[in-house]
């Protein structure tokens, strides 16, 4: 894109286009940079590369069928996205999962986040420099895909969970795939270490990079590991809890660093507090049905809805307004990506143009779930 | 002092170097640790997961018979209406005349593989396939007709 001259305010002044096609957006964002030599004095994202309208078409869909399209928002944690659409409906209908189902629900939560941490650490690595880390995190990301491939049918945009639980029980083999999972990532663990994390230049990048203070995260509405980075407490699985979150041992885990290195340990923190829930849960899966009753058609009385689940990125937040039709009156979807990309130009501001790509890179942003 | 810091560094940072090499040393001399699959040379042993969502099919018995009673509860359950059920009226060898589909059409371009429709299909006549490579060169083509032709509704089915 072209841009006018008059754009350009100062002297020596100097605008970059970032994307829409560039590798390191991971997707279809158009960030503007205003330059002053190296130095960035401001970012301008500019969006609706990938808009589909996906709040509009749920307005015509079901309430059975518009979990399937929130799959397609974050992709990466799409499990939970459709979990927040269920949950939203159960809420309506006054029902509950039943203990299997909600059992299930939270280990196929669990191996989604470690799936979406597990290419956010293969991508990080990608964007500072480092191809050869994104080969060992995609083996165990491989294998957590075939767990739910075998469960779901699917690997990426599951649509496994419907309204009173899931759609199927898990596969005979389930449980001790998730068992041999969990010992090769705890053996596997060390590597990601030595790989990586230990590696000296890569710290360097990270350190001290893309400081954002508790209180700018909090006016910017940043959830997920990006703010636990800047000390917040904010997991919805601790503060709302939901599906028997509440009965599980983990820690939130929080650090004050605020910078790009205390975003990257954030996760590579939660990686092991995934490991633990998925050990605590997996020998515990209750007996039952994994479906409740529900009706055919499924209508929500007059009122609003709300939802919220905490996501690999933050908190999703659903919103239904239903007019007692069987489908939604208006739905509203509270992202956690566009709330933390909002917080980009802040953190950016007066850092280098190379370390734009580490705090993209830590911030992790997964576009289709901006434009929605 | 800045000397031994800078000096320091440089060995530092080629140690941590020489500790990542040393694991893709570790699997570049193990090659029995390789996890990586050669498709599309593996076609030959490449078995797909049971509940894959490749494809929707309509499983036909031996006597070229299906078990879809034409209720369009599939059609309406599709989000996308990547469904169209066409019925006729056929007339019974006892005389009474009965609803019976004449082209289950499905368009495998529009579908998410959300298996919605498999969910809520009450005779269990539709069921996800494993086929996964449906590259074509017209897009005409992945517009499928399900029901074999001359097809029957299977005995039974219907009560
Ligand atoms: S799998 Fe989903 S999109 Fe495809 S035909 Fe069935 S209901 Fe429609
Ligand atoms: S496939 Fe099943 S749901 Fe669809 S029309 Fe046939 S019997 Fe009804």
């Amino acid at each position: 894109m072209l841009l006018a001259p008059d754009h350009i305010t100062e002297e020596g002044e100097f605008i970059i286009n970032m994307g829409p096609q560039h590798p390191a957006t991971h997707g279809v964002l158009h960030l503007k940079i205003w330059l002053d030599g190296e130095t960035i004095k401001k970012i301008e994202p500019q969006l609706g590369y990938i808009h589909r309208s996906i709040e509009k078409m749920c307005e015509s869909l079901s309430y059975r069928q518009f979990i399937y399209v929130t799959s397609r928002m974050d992709y990466l944690s799409a499990h939970m996205n459709n979990q927040a659409c269920a949950l939203a409906v159960e809420k309506g209908l006054q029902i509950e999962a039943t203990p299997r189902a909600q059992a299930i629900r939270v280990l196929l939560g669990e191996l989604t986040r470690l799936s979406s941490h597990l290419l956010w650490w293969a991508s990080t690595g990608l964007d500072l420099g480092g191809i050869t880390p994104f080969f060992y995190a995609f083996r165990e990301r491989e294998t957590i895909n075939t767990i739910l491939e075998e469960t779901c049918g699917t690997r990426l945009t599951q649509n496994f969970i419907v309204p009173g639980g899931v759609m199927y029980d898990i596969h005979p083999d389930f449980q001790k795939k998730v068992k041999d999972l969990i010992k090769q990532f705890r053996a596997n663990y060390h590597e990601y270490d030595e790989i990586l994390t230990g590696n000296v230049i890569f710290q360097n990048r990270l350190k001290g990079v893309g400081y954002i203070s508790k209180e700018d995260a909090i006016s910017y509405g940043c959830t997920g590991p990006t703010a636990r980075a800047s000390g917040i407490s904010c997991d919805i699985r601790k503060l709302a809890p939901y599906d028997g979150y509440d009965k599980l041992k983990f820690d939130e885990v929080i650090l004050s660093g605020g910078d790009c290195w205390a975003r990257y340990q954030v996760r590579m923190a939660e990686i092991i507090q995934s490991l633990n829930i998925l050990e605590q849960l997996i020998d515990n899966i209750p007996e039952g049905d994994f479906l409740a009753k529900t009706k055919n058609v499924v209508k929500l009385n007059k009122g609003d809805i709300y939802q919220r689940v905490e996501t690999a990125r933050g908190e999703l937040g659903v919103y239904i307004v239903s007019d007692g039709a069987a489908t939604p009156y208006r739905c509203k979807f509270r992202s956690p990506n566009f709330s933390n990309l909002s917080a980009i130009p802040h953190i950016a501001k007066g850092a280098k143009i190379g370390d734009l790509m580490a705090i993209m890179a830590t911030v992790d942003l997964v576009i289709p779930d901006i434009d929605r | 002092m800045f000397l031994k810091n800078y000096i320091g560094d440089i060995f530092s940072s080629i140690k941590s170097l020489l500790t990542g090499m040393k694991l893709t040393g570790y699997y570049f001399t193990h090659l029995k640790e390789i996890v990586t699959e050669e498709y599309p040379d593996n076609r030959g042993t490449l078995k797909m997961a049971e509940r894959f969502r490749g494809e929707v099919i309509m499983p036909h018995n031996e006597n070229n018979e299906h078990r879809c009673t034409g209720c369009q509860a599939c059609e309406l359950a599709c989000p996308n209406a990547s469904i169209k059920i066409v019925t006729k009226q056929e007339t019974q060898p006892d005389g009474k005349k009965k609803k019976r589909i004449d082209t289950f059409v499905y368009r495998l371009d529009m579908c998410t593989f959300c298996n919605l429709c498999v969910n809520a299909c009450p005779s269990e006549a539709i069921v996800m396939g494993q086929k996964f490579e449906h590259s074509v060169y017209d897009k005409k083509q992945l517009k499928k007709i399900l029901n074999f032709p001359n097809s029957k509704l299977m005995e039974g089915v219907e009560e």
